[in-house]
């Protein structure tokens, strides 16, 4: 059960502009499956940055990030946009869906990017995702047409479509109210037990935090308790 | 799958700006439509031109020139040969203008399988007398029936019978120019006077129009037969050898051969009237830069419309990005929108041309140098289609491939981040 899915090795990261700050500086740790962690820290202490790199769309880094047994170091772009795809699902404070599709559309999109399933199985998976979410009754709507709460859940649901080995979350709350807030913990929290569900989310809301099962508290670009 | 995927979430954030892409498919649309039109129109009208010349010259003309002789018997002794001769005063020399046993000549060629038919033809200059006035002009004695297989005599006989000029004994066609000039109507008879000083009496038979007043107003037409009478001379005498090649390029080559194997002047058509050809490339060249013009100016319309969805939808490609497709994913996606603008305002284009092209060609075009001409000329080679097409997606193409490599090289992370 404790089979370790990511694995940060001294990572750093610098910006170069304007000048060159140091914003992580040899961060280590590791997430075994069905982990469901939180990351939290002050603004700008370089959590973001953080997941941004663990999700292999920032490139620019020292350091080893080591997913499902294997580096990203010397992987191509087509290659990390497989891996983006096949293992890590991403849930952003913004929802980012694509108004020109359907929800079940959007939902779907990741999954037909695969290609590991016909389209009517993807369709079926779907259908399955946004019902654990609660939402199947807005498949067929557009995006524009569903309230705020249910485009984060319909973003989740996307991020699902693929068995992701990892959620990661940049404030998945962060533009919710209260309601939707509690909502969308409730269904990261039933993700972890009921579906063994690994789980990376960064937020500044400690309450959030208080409640998952391990914090990685971080400070001016290190981890200080993990 | 990936390229079927591809193509839907091109397809879809297509028909989301529809109205652009049909802007952009318009211009397309509009430039092929020229681009095919002005081509057709304009490679009509150089065929109707070159025609004017092509269609009644012969490929290679065999004829006796008179000229002073290249060499000088001086040249032929061979006690001078290592010389440097000057002679002054040289003229040229007495020769008949009768092409001596021609009969052979015309039999070896008609067995050449590189010729596609000959016409013998006598020139001669004649006086036409009205009253006491004399009009210098020129008969052009032919075989009618070669001369309109060859040349399409009868398009230019525009009043009475083209085949009377063979079956009326002692009978002639007359320019229509010349026939205003010397009031001769069909049927008239009119007198003619030889260099020689022969006389004799012709019937007009009918009218031609060649298209050029210089020989209309000068020049006539009338038998073999009735030509060697007026010049008295036997029936075996013809001055020129007009030959029509199966394929024209093969002319200056020939022209040369026949002129060393019979011993004869040969003129080729392209030496004879080259400023045809370079008017007509000219007017091609001319046309095609037009075209392509339009064209890239139709390619920077699709460029600025995929430059501006792209900042529109930059948060759609980095979502994309984020959920695994990859840079060349995003680039495929933007190509085939810009394909698609090209493919469909192409199609569209070359058959507006088309259409555009039949009513040009419906369009009444008379003109008295051209009496073969009803409608203005169009030419449908489908080559210009073709070019069309291809230069369509070409240009699409590369309208579509900066914008499209800008949006695959977009980082997700700053347009999230900057949320």
């Amino acid at each position: 059960m404790d089979q370790i899915i990511l694995e940060a090795k001294g990572v750093s990261k610098y910006f170069h502009d304007p000048i060159t700050v140091k914003v992580l500086t040899d961060v280590n740790f590791s997430i075994n499956r069905g982990d469901f962690v939180s990351v939290i820290g002050k603004s700008g202490c370089g959590k973001s940055t953080l997941l941004y790199i663990l999700s292999t769309m920032d490139t620019d880094y020292s350091g080893h990030i080591i997913i499902d047994g294997e580096t990203m170091r010397d992987k191509n772009e087509a290659d990390l946009a497989r891996v983006r795809n096949e293992k890590i699902g991403f849930v952003f404070q913004f929802h980012y869906l694509l108004n020109e599709f359907s929800v079940l559309k959007n939902v779907m999109l990741p999954g037909l990017k695969l290609g590991k399933y016909s389209v009517k199985e993807i369709e079926h998976r779907a259908y399955e995702k946004l019902k654990i979410l609660g939402i199947e009754s807005e498949a067929l709507k557009k995006p524009n047409q569903v309230s705020g709460g249910q485009k984060q859940r319909i973003a989740i649901a996307r991020a699902l479509i693929n068995d992701p080995l990892i959620l990661m979350g940049d404030e998945p709350t962060g533009n919710l109210d209260k309601k939707n807030s509690e909502i969308v913990f409730d269904i990261f929290k039933e993700l972890a037990e009921v579906y063994n569900q690994s789980l990376l989310i960064v937020t500044h809301d400690n309450e959030f935090a208080l409640r998952t099962d391990r914090i990685i508290e971080m400070e001016d670009g290190r981890i200080i308790s993990v | 799958m990936n390229f079927r995927l591809l193509v839907s979430i091109s397809g879809s954030l297509l028909l989301a700006r529809l109205k652009q892409t049909i802007v952009a498919a318009v211009g397309v649309t509009f430039s092929i439509t020229m681009f095919v039109t002005l081509l057709s129109f304009m490679s009509g009208l150089n065929d109707l031109l070159d025609g004017l010349i092509v269609n009644r010259t012969a490929h290679i003309r065999l004829y006796n020139e008179i000229k002073p002789s290249d060499f000088q018997p001086i040249n032929l002794s061979a006690s001078f040969k290592s010389y440097h001769n000057f002679i002054s005063s040289v003229k040229p020399k007495k020769e008949r203008l009768q092409i001596y046993n021609n009969a052979v000549i015309m039999d070896f060629l008609k067995a050449d399988q590189r010729v596609s038919g000959i016409a013998p033809k006598i020139t001669t200059q004649v006086f036409y007398n009205v009253a006491s006035i004399d009009l210098s002009g020129v008969i052009n004695g032919i075989d009618v029936e070669a001369e309109n297989k060859l040349f399409l005599f009868q398009d230019y006989v525009t009043d009475g019978n083209y085949i009377d000029l063979k079956n009326t004994p002692n009978s002639i066609i007359l320019g229509k120019g010349l026939a205003a000039k010397i009031l001769a109507n069909i049927g008239d008879i009119i007198q003619i006077t030889t260099a020689k000083g022969e006389r004799m009496q012709l019937k007009v038979v009918g009218y031609f129009q060649s298209g050029l007043q210089d020989i209309d107003n000068a020049q006539s037409y009338a038998s073999i037969n009735t030509t060697q009478k007026l010049l008295g001379e036997s029936g075996t005498y013809i001055t020129d050898i007009q030959i029509k090649l199966k394929d024209i390029a093969l002319a200056p080559e020939l022209a040369k051969e026949y002129q060393k194997l019979f011993d004869l002047d040969a003129i080729d058509i392209q030496t004879a009237n080259s400023q045809f050809e370079t008017g007509s490339s000219v007017r091609t060249l001319i046309s095609y830069s037009v075209g392509i013009t339009l064209l890239i100016v139709a390619g920077f319309g699709i460029y600025n419309i995929l430059n501006m969805m792209i900042y529109e939808k930059m948060d759609s490609i980095a979502i994309l990005k984020a959920t695994g497709f990859s840079g060349k994913d995003v680039n495929q996606i933007f190509i085939g929108i810009a394909l698609t603008i090209g493919i469909f305002g192409g199609i569209l284009g070359l058959i507006l041309g088309f259409g555009l092209s039949v009513a040009i060609d419906h369009i009444p075009f008379n003109t008295a140098a051209l009496p073969t001409i009803k409608t203005y000329p169009i030419n449908y080679n489908p080559r210009f289609y073709m070019i069309g097409a291809v230069f369509s997606i070409v240009t699409t193409y590369f309208a579509g491939y900066f914008p499209s490599r800008k949006a695959s090289k977009i980082d997700p992370v700053i347009i999230i981040r900057g949320k």
